[in-house]
C-alpha cells in the first residue's frame, strides 16, 4: 500500500515538472512533437530508475557507513555522468534502432535536474531500496505524462493566433502553469 | 573571435542582453521553485551567484591544464565542490533557509547557467574577464529572481520580504504562491521582456 502510494503521488501528484519544477529545460525544449517527447520521457524514465539504483547503493553502502554524506553533490552528479554515458554506449551496442530513437536525448539527460533531483529527493525522503526504485519508475512516467501532454498541447497551438511577444517559451509557460494548477486537483488523492 | 567588450559592456551584458533567464531561458527550474518568497528568492540568488563567481575564478585560472576530453567533468567535479560549501554553509548558518530551500541548494550544481558559463566563456577567456562576466551574470540572474519573487510574494501573500504591503481589503491570490503561479508568471514575464525588446529595436534602427 506504501509503495501504491510512493508510486502514484510521483506519477500525478508530486509530478517532476509541475509540482517539483524539475527537468524544465527539456519539458521547455523537445516538448514541440509527440513522438520526440515521448522519446524523451522514455530515455528520462530509463536512466531515472538506474540512477535511483545506483545512488541508493551509493548513498548506503558507501557514503553513510563511512560518515562521508557531505560528498553526496559530488558522488552523485558524477554516478549520473557516468552512467549516462555507459548506458549509452550500451545501447548503441546492444540495440541500435532504440539508440536511433533516444540517440540525442541521451547526452542531454546529463545535465537534466531532474535526474539529480530525484537522486537527491530519494535521499531526502529516506525511502528504502524497493521504494527507492519504484518512486525512480513513477518519476520517469510523470515526467513522460506531462512532456506528452504538453506536446500534444503544443502541436495543436501552432495552429492558434497567439499574441506575438508571448509565441514561443512564453506561451508554454503559460500552458504548463494551467496544466500545473490540473494537475494540483489530484493532490486531495494522498493523505 | 569577435571584438573584445569594453569591460562595462561585459559586465552590463548580463542584466539585459543575455539576461540568463529572460534572454537565455537557462537555470529555469530554481527560477521556478523558489521565488515563492522575496527571502527565498535572494537566498537562491547570492548562493548561485557564490557558485557562479568561484567556479568562473577557478575554470579560467587552471583552464590551460585541463584536457579538452574531460573538461565537462571536471567543470561540474569543480562546481559540485562549490555547491557543497554553499550547501554546508546554509544549513549552518541560516537553517531556516535551508529548510525553505530544501534540495533546490543541491541542484545548483545542474544549474545549466553556470555549466554554461564556463563552457562558453570562462575556459576561453582571462580570469579578470572571466570574474566581470561572473557578476553580470549573477546581477542578471538575482535580477530576474527578485522580480518574480517580488510579483509572487506581494500578489500571493500580500507581504514584501514578509511585511505587509497590502490594505486589509485584500485577499491573497493564492494561485501565485502555487506552482502553477510561478508558470504563468513567468510566462507572462518573458512575453513583456520581447516586447519591450522589439519596441527598443525598431526605435534605434
Amino acid at each position: 500500500m506504501d509503495i501504491l502510494t510512493v508510486f502514484v503521488a510521483a506519477i500525478l501528484v508530486n509530478n517532476f515538472v509541475l509540482y517539483y519544477f524539475l527537468g524544465i529545460c527539456p519539458f521547455l525544449g523537445v516538448s514541440k512533437k509527440i513522438d520526440s517527447a515521448f522519446s524523451m520521457g522514455m530515455a528520462v524514465t530509463f536512466v531515472m530508475t538506474l540512477t535511483a539504483v545506483a545512488s541508493w547503493m551509493i548513498n548506503h553502502w558507501i557514503l553513510i557507513p563511512f560518515g562521508l554524506d557531505y560528498l553526496q553533490i559530488v558522488s552523485f552528479i558524477l554516478v549520473i555522468a557516468s552512467l549516462v554515458q555507459l548506458v549509452e554506449m550500451f545501447i548503441r551496442k546492444m540495440s541500435p534502432p532504440l539508440y536511433q530513437a533516444l540517440g540525442i536525448y541521451l547526452p542531454l539527460i546529463t545535465t537534466n535536474c531532474a535526474i539529480m533531483g530525484l537522486a537527491l529527493l530519494a535521499a531526502l525522503k529516506n525511502y528504502n531500496f524497493i521504494k527507492t526504485v519504484v518512486f525512480g519508475v513513477g518519476s520517469g512516467l510523470g515526467f513522460t505524462l506531462a512532456i506528452v501532454l504538453m506536446a500534444g498541447i503544443r502541436e495543436q497551438l501552432d495552429l492558434a493566433d497567439v499574441p506575438k511577444p508571448l509565441k514561443g517559451a512564453g506561451i508554454a509557460l503559460i500552458v504548463a502553469g494551467i496544466m500545473a494548477l490540473a494537475f494540483s486537483g489530484f493532490s486531495g488523492m494522498i493523505k | 573571435m569577435p571584438p573584445k567588450k569594453s569591460i562595462g559592456a561585459e559586465y552590463l551584458k548580463g542584466l539585459w542582453d543575455e539576461n540568463p533567464v529572460f534572454r537565455q531561458l537557462l537555470g529555469m527550474c530554481p527560477t521556478l521553485a523558489v521565488t515563492n518568497a522575496v527571502i527565498n528568492g535572494i537566498a537562491m540568488g547570492l548562493a548561485t551567484a557564490f557558485v557562479l563567481i568561484l567556479s568562473s575564478l577557478v575554470v579560467s585560472s587552471i583552464k590551460k591544464l585541463i584536457p579538452n576530453q574531460v573538461r565537462i567533468a571536471t567543470f561540474i567535479v569543480i562546481i559540485a565542490s562549490f555547491v557543497t560549501i554553499a550547501d554546508r554553509f546554509l544549513a549552518a548558518f541560516f537553517p531556516p533557509i535551508s529548510k525553505a530551500l530544501g534540495p533546490y541548494v543541491p541542484l545548483i550544481v545542474v544549474n545549466c547557467i553556470i555549466l554554461g558559463r564556463q563552457e562558453a566563456f570562462s575556459s576561453k577567456n582571462s580570469v579578470g574577464r572571466s570574474l566581470i562576466d561572473a557578476f553580470g551574470m549573477s546581477t542578471g540572474f538575482i535580477l530576474a529572481l527578485l522580480i518574480l519573487s517580488s510579483i509572487r510574494e506581494i500578489l500571493g501573500s500580500g507581504t514584501f520580504l514578509g511585511f505587509q504591503v497590502m490594505g486589509s481589503w485584500f485577499k491573497p491570490w493564492v494561485i501565485m504562491v502555487l506552482p502553477a503561479g510561478a508558470f504563468i508568471t513567468l510566462g507572462v514575464l518573458l512575453g513583456i521582456a520581447i516586447l519591450i525588446e522589439s519596441k527598443t529595436k525598431t526605435r534605434s534602427t
